[in-house]
This record gives structure tokens, sequence and C-alpha cells, in this order.
């Protein structure tokens, strides 16, 4: 098997190049069979794969084979190689699988745009450049997806570039993650260096775990902090959240795709990969467990006075991208890739939704010009309500289990703290209220769209709804894999992990816990006992806050629509604060943009004017002058010419006859 | 007799020479007269090429002498050639008024 797993980055790459290099020549049907059919191949080999896994002892559960060398120069020597175990299988089933079915729908979707070519074109690049980075088995080919795939982020948020605001987006995404991107290739040069000091020159993975524990643990922190710095970049965490909610210019499948299935979960399949790292470092883990619950509460509370649904589902997405660091941060790294996942199925799903609500709606994006949709488009309304309840956590849904992991892991491992725990139960009930807010204010009460929309509104071709119901169900069944052992289920995902992972780290005594603490410090037969009721009366208290969520949106924008406005007049520097998002994006132009311009500015006057210009333009000038003060010999007359000849003569006779007697 | 007077002389009296060609080529203006007195310098040098054939019994300073000499033929052949050619195009042969060397 190991021979074919450069198959699955292979056939994107195939659908690159062929609908790249078909210059427009090519049918619309003909384009969408090799972008679409590229994709199906790859998810095949990846399910091949998978199978393939399942019948093998845990430990076998590894792929690796490097194809050729692609730069060898002293002690540095990286091959082009690809490496398949259980946590990149998973990653190559959600981006080949829900990659898949978001190229189905851009079918539909983008059917009349002229740029149908070229958008298929560089999501085929993108998935290339996503597997690329999910199978590679060392960090420098990692690297290079991680960079490709913040490059077709910048071309596809870009895509309708004739638009100001779609293409300065674009820009300002591809900046914002060059700063992260700094951070990741600094951490793997000190990774690089600080190893080969100790005569292990590599870059591969599978040679750096076992040569580790040669790292000091400070060293190890300062190396996983800049990689985390990489991964805030590429998902959009807390300072560097600021580029996603702007990639919303991008046509809709692609934020469905890229900002919020796959491309902006790279960093947290950084860190799971990267875990051996990560553990020997506990500050680090702090610090991104903090920043992913800080992250998750402060995107969720921009979500609720935003009014484009692309916004809001864009800070939902950078919300629940912080609970994946949460989960990753106490060392639950299992439970992150399983939110990832999940994620990945819902949050695919709501942007599809959305994407439709946009088709029946004739592009509109304000929910405040929507409403009462409900009925007119039943299919769109029924998956997004099935998302709803995924990403709210309710029970029986996979946003459900996956969500309660990361709470419960909070809260009782070794790396958590019950404060995280706590920002992260507000945060759903948050997350609750904003998504049932969009809901309502979409699919329910009085349709407030102009007449000529509301004549418009059609329910989406079958092509765009399809792929809705699929990611519906599997929005549903997907948490079925992680079940708790709680609620008698495996926890398949996590022990399917496991081999890369580590097992998981169960509970034991912290801080605040020390009365319980005995009671359960033992994991496995007795966690039923102590730790068990603990965890039910925490996965309760998190389902009543997202219920308690639901109610409130509910109550304000169903039962008594008059009560947000009311709400937001007695709030009204509070709202606006929060509907301007904080004024994040004008502090960063103040400081940052407007800062650097300056700094360039000046730099532009001194160096680049007065040095280099100043040298360039001198040294011309100076042969000017010499010359002219030299091309005064040039007499032009023969005689003076004649002159200097003889003058010359002369003196070379004089040497020659003085020299003797010298 | 011309055995009695010492090389010497010769020397002194082809330098003289020379050196009146080499000042009257630089100073005169008139063309023609510049090629005469470079014609003179030619024939300072072939005086000297002549004594020191005599001087030390050898043929080569007389063989020297006939190229010189062939060569001025020829020289003063071309130079009258070009002088009435820039005479045409300019209406002169004064030296100082023929400076197209000049970029």
């Amino acid at each position: 098997m190991a021979d074919y797993i450069w198959l699955i980055p292979f056939f994107p790459a195939v659908g690159f190049l062929i609908n790249g290099l078909s210059c427009n020549k090519t049918s619309k049907t003909f384009v969408s069979w090799v972008a679409c059919g590229a994709l199906f191949f790859s998810f095949l080999v990846s399910a091949a794969i998978f199978v393939n896994f399942l019948q093998l002892p845990a430990e076998g559960r590894i792929f690796e084979k490097d194809v050729f060398d692609w730069i060898v120069s002293g002690e540095l020597a990286v091959r082009m190689g690809f490496k398949i175990d259980a946590l990149s299988v998973i990653m190559c089933l959600v981006v080949t699988g829900v990659g898949f079915l978001i190229h189905v729908y851009s079918v539909g979707y983008m059917h009349d745009d002229p740029g149908f070519t070229r958008y298929f074109t560089y999501l085929n690049l993108f998935v290339f450049m996503m597997l690329l980075l999910v199978t590679g088995n060392n960090l420098l080919l990692m690297f290079v997806g991680w960079e490709g795939v913040g490059l077709c982020s910048y071309l596809l948020i870009g895509f309708w570039y004739e638009k100001d605001s779609a293409s300065n987006a674009g820009k300002k995404a591809f900046i914002v993650n060059r700063i992260g991107d700094f951070g990741f290739l600094l951490g793997i040069f000190l990774l690089f260096v600080s190893l080969g000091t100790q005569g292990v020159w590599t870059l591969k993975f599978s040679e750096i775990q076992p040569n580790a524990h040669l790292l000091s643990v400070p060293l190890a922190t300062a190396i996983t902090m800049l990689f985390f710095v990489g991964a805030v970049g590429k998902s959009a965490q807390i300072p560097l959240y600021v580029w996603l909610p702007d990639a919303m210019e991008g046509p809709t499948p692609v934020s469905s795709l890229i900002h919020a299935a796959t491309m902006v979960t790279a960093g947290v399949y950084m860190i799971a990969r990267l875990n051996f790292l990560y553990s020997m470092a506990p500050d680090t883990l702090f610090v991104v467990a903090l920043i992913g619950a800080l992250t998750a509460i402060f995107a969720a509370s921009i979500g609720f006075a935003q009014y484009d649904i692309k916004k809001v589902l864009a800070y939902s997405t950078i919300s629940q991208l912080g609970y994946m660091f949460v989960g990753v941060g106490v060392g639950a790294y299992a439970a992150g890739i399983f939110h990832l996942m999940t994620h990945a199925f819902f949050k695919g799903l709501l942007f599809l939704g959305a994407g439709s609500v946009m088709h029946a709606m004739s592009g509109e994006l304000d929910m405040r010009n929507m409403g009462g949709l409900r009925k007119k488009i039943p299919i769109t309304y029924w998956t997004f309500f099935i998302a709803c309840l995924a990403i709210a956590g309710i029970p029986g849904l996979s946003g459900f289990f996956s969500k309660d992991e990361i709470l419960w892991k909070a809260f009782s491992s070794p790396h958590g703290h019950p404060g995280i725990w706590l920002l992260g139960t507000v945060a759903a009930g948050m997350t609750a209220f904003y998504m049932f807010r969009l809901l309502f204010r979409t699919f329910f009460g009085e349709c407030r769209a102009s007449d000529e929309v509301k004549h418009h509104i059609h329910e989406s071709p079958k092509i765009m709804t399809v792929p809705l119901i699929i990611l519906a169900a599997l929005s549903i069944a997907g948490g079925y894999l992680g079940v708790p052992h709680i609620l008698g289920g495996g926890n398949r995902i996590e022990r399917f992990l496991e081999p890369v992972l580590g097992p998981p780290q169960h509970a034991v005594a912290t801080r605040d816990m020390s009365i319980t603490a005995s009671a359960w410090a033992s994991v496995g037969a007795e966690e039923a006992a102590g730790g068990g009721s603990l965890e039910l009366i925490l996965m309760a208290t998190s389902v009543l806050i997202g219920l308690f969520g639901i109610y409130l949106a509910y109550l304000f924008y169903v039962k008594n629509p008059e009560l947000p406005k009311r709400f937001t007049e007695r709030f009204r520097s509070l709202y606006r604060v929060v509907n301007h998002k904080y004024y994040v994006d004008e502090f960063y132009e103040a400081i940052f943009v407007r800062g650097l311009l300056k700094v360039g500015g000046g730099l532009m006057r001194v160096v680049d004017d007065g040095m280099i210009e100043g040298s360039v333009n001198g040294t011309g000038s100076l042969m000017k002058r010499m010359g002219g003060i030299i091309r005064l010999i040039e007499t032009g007359y023969v005689q003076a010419y004649a002159f200097g000849i003889i003058v010359g003569a002369i003196f070379v006779a004089g040497y020659l006859i003085m020299k003797p007697i010298m | 007799m011309l055995q009695d007077i010492p090389h010497g002389f010769y020397f002194i009296l082809s330098g003289i020479l020379f050196t009146i060609g080499a000042i009257g080529a630089i100073t005169r203006r008139n063309a023609i007269v510049i090629f005469m007195c470079i014609e003179l310098m030619l024939n300072a040098v072939n005086l000297a090429f002549i004594t020191a054939g005599n001087a030390l019994s050898s043929m080569d300073g007389a063989v020297f002498v006939f190229f010189i000499m062939t060569v001025a033929a020829v020289e003063a052949a071309v130079g009258l050639a070009i002088f009435i050619t820039i005479f045409r195009l300019k209406g002169t042969i004064n030296a100082d008024e023929v400076n197209l060397l000049k970029g």
C-alpha cells in the first residue's frame, strides 16, 4: 500500500495541470469532471488506505515512502517523501471527502461565472497543497504545503479581483499569514539547528521524534512557541485572526473549503503532528490552550452583532478553531483532531447552506433583509438547521461529542484548568445563541426582502443540494466515531489515533480538584464511579448552557422581535463596539499598517532615494564630470596628438638613456 | 674626406635634422610644410641608419634605408591624395582648421 500513497496528492496535481493548461479551451463539463474526478480518486485512495489500516494491528498503521531526493546539500538531505499514519489518513479523508463534496457543489454554484476554469484550477491546486501538507514526511515538505495553501487562499479570496474589496482582502490574508509563516520557518530553523548540533541533522518527523529528548525544555518551548506563531496565523487565532472575516470576499464554496473545513485547520494538524514536542513544553501548551479559549469567546462575542451571514460564520469558525486549540493545548490532541473533523462537516455545511441562501436571494448577504425562507427553500433550511444543532452541541449530533470531549479534557487533563473549561463552556452558550440568531433571522418570521428578490427565491439545483444532504448526514453521524466511554461508547477515534498521538492523558489530580481527585486518580474501572459523574455533570452543564443560548435566541428573534432593538438601544455604546469588531481592525490599521507605511516611506526616502539611488546616480555624474575634464585634452588637432607622441617618445628615450647611468 | 669625419658628427647632424623636422611638424600650420618636415625627419633617421651601418661594417643599415625610402614615397603619394581631398572638402589645408577628430 505504501507504494500508492503519493497518488493522494498526485491526482489533484494532475487535475490542476490539465485545467490550468487548457487555457479556457475546454468545456465546463470537461473541467468539472476533471476537477471533481481528481478529488474523487484521491478520496478513493485515502479510503483504501484507511480500510487497509483497520485490518492492520495498531503498530503497523504507518506507511512511509521517499519518492526522490529533493535537496541534498552537506548535512541537509531533504527527500520528497510521503507518510501516512492514523493522523494523516483522517486528514486526507476529511480534505478529499469534504473537498469532493464542495467541488461538486461548486459546479452548480459557479456555473455562470466566467472564471469557471480558473476557479477549479485554483481549487485543485489548493487540495494538492493541503494534501502535501498532511502527507509530507518532513517539515520542509509540510512548509511547502503550508505556503501553498496560503497562496491558494490569496488567489481564491481575490478570485473576483475586479472588486477592490476582494483583492484587498486577498492581500490582507496573505500578509497576515506571512507573519505567522515567518514564525513557522524560524521554528523549523531552530529545530533543525538545535537537533543538528546534537548530531542529528534531520527534518523528517520519524527521525525527529526519537531524538526529541535531546532538546532541553527551554529550547523545546522556544521551538514550539515559534511553530505556534505559525499556527496562530494560519488558523486565525488572536491576534492574527483579522484576515479570516475578510476572506469571505471569495466565492462561498471557497469559504467553505478553505476557510472553514481544511486550510485553517492546518495549525491544529501541525500541533498534533508535533505533539511529542508540545508535550515536552507545558508552558507552550498552556499558552496554546489560553489563546484558544480566549479566541473562542472573543470571536463568539463578535458574532453577536454581525448582520452579514458569512461574517457570522467566519467568526464562528475562528471561535471553533479556538476550541480545537483548547483541545490540543490541554494535551488532548485526539479531541482536537476529532473536533477538526466534525467541524469540517458542519461548518462546511453551514457555509454551503449560506451559499445556497445567497443563491436563492440573488446574492443578498444581510440577514436583516431575509427571513421566512423556511418554507421556500426547505432542503437548505433543514440541512442548515441540522448544522446549527450540531455546532450548538445538542446531544446526539457530532458537535456535541467533539466539543464535550474537548471541554472535559480541558477540565480534567493535567495540562487543563477549570478556568479554560469555563471560558469554553461560556463560548459554547454564545455559539448556540449567535447560530440560532442567524437561523431565526434568516429562515423564520416575515420575509424582509424586496419584492423583486422575493419573486426569485428558489431552491438550489440538485448538484448543490445533494452535497448539503450528505454533509448533513455526516454532521449527525460523524460524532459517533468518538462517543466517550461515559456514554457507553468506545471513543474509537481516540484509540485509532493512539499510535500517533500517544495514549490519552487521563484525569489526574490538578490544582483545584484535589478533593475529588483521590476518587478518580486511577482511571479505567473507577472512572465510571467518581470522574464519570463529574464528566456527566460537566456535559449536562454545557448542554444546558447551549439550550439556554438557543432559548435566548428564540426569545429575541422569534417571540419578541422588538427585544433586540430595545436591547441595543440600552447598551448602545457596547453594541457599537461589538458591531465594529472591537475596533481591532482599526487599531491594527492605525498602529501596524500606518506605522509600517510610515517606516517604509522613511526608508524609501533615506535608503532608496538617498543611498541607493544617490550612489547609482552619483557614479554616473562622477564619470560625467571626470570625462568633462579629461576631454579637454582631446582637441582634435592632429599636431597636438603628434606633440603628445613626441613628448612621450622623448620620455621613453630619456629613460632608456638615463637608465644605465643611474 | 668623408672617411675622416667621425661617426659622432653624423649622428649629431641626424639628431639636429630630426629635431628641426619634429618641431616644424608640430608648429607649422600648412599641411604641405608639415609634410616636408616629416620627410626631413625620415631622412634624418636614414642618415642615422647609414652611419650606424657604416660604423658596424654591416649592410643592415642600408637595407633599412631602402625600406624607409619606399615607405616615404608611398606616404607622399597617399598623403598628397589626402590633402587634395581635404582641400576639396574644407577649402583649406590649414591644420588648425581641420579638427574633425574632436568628439
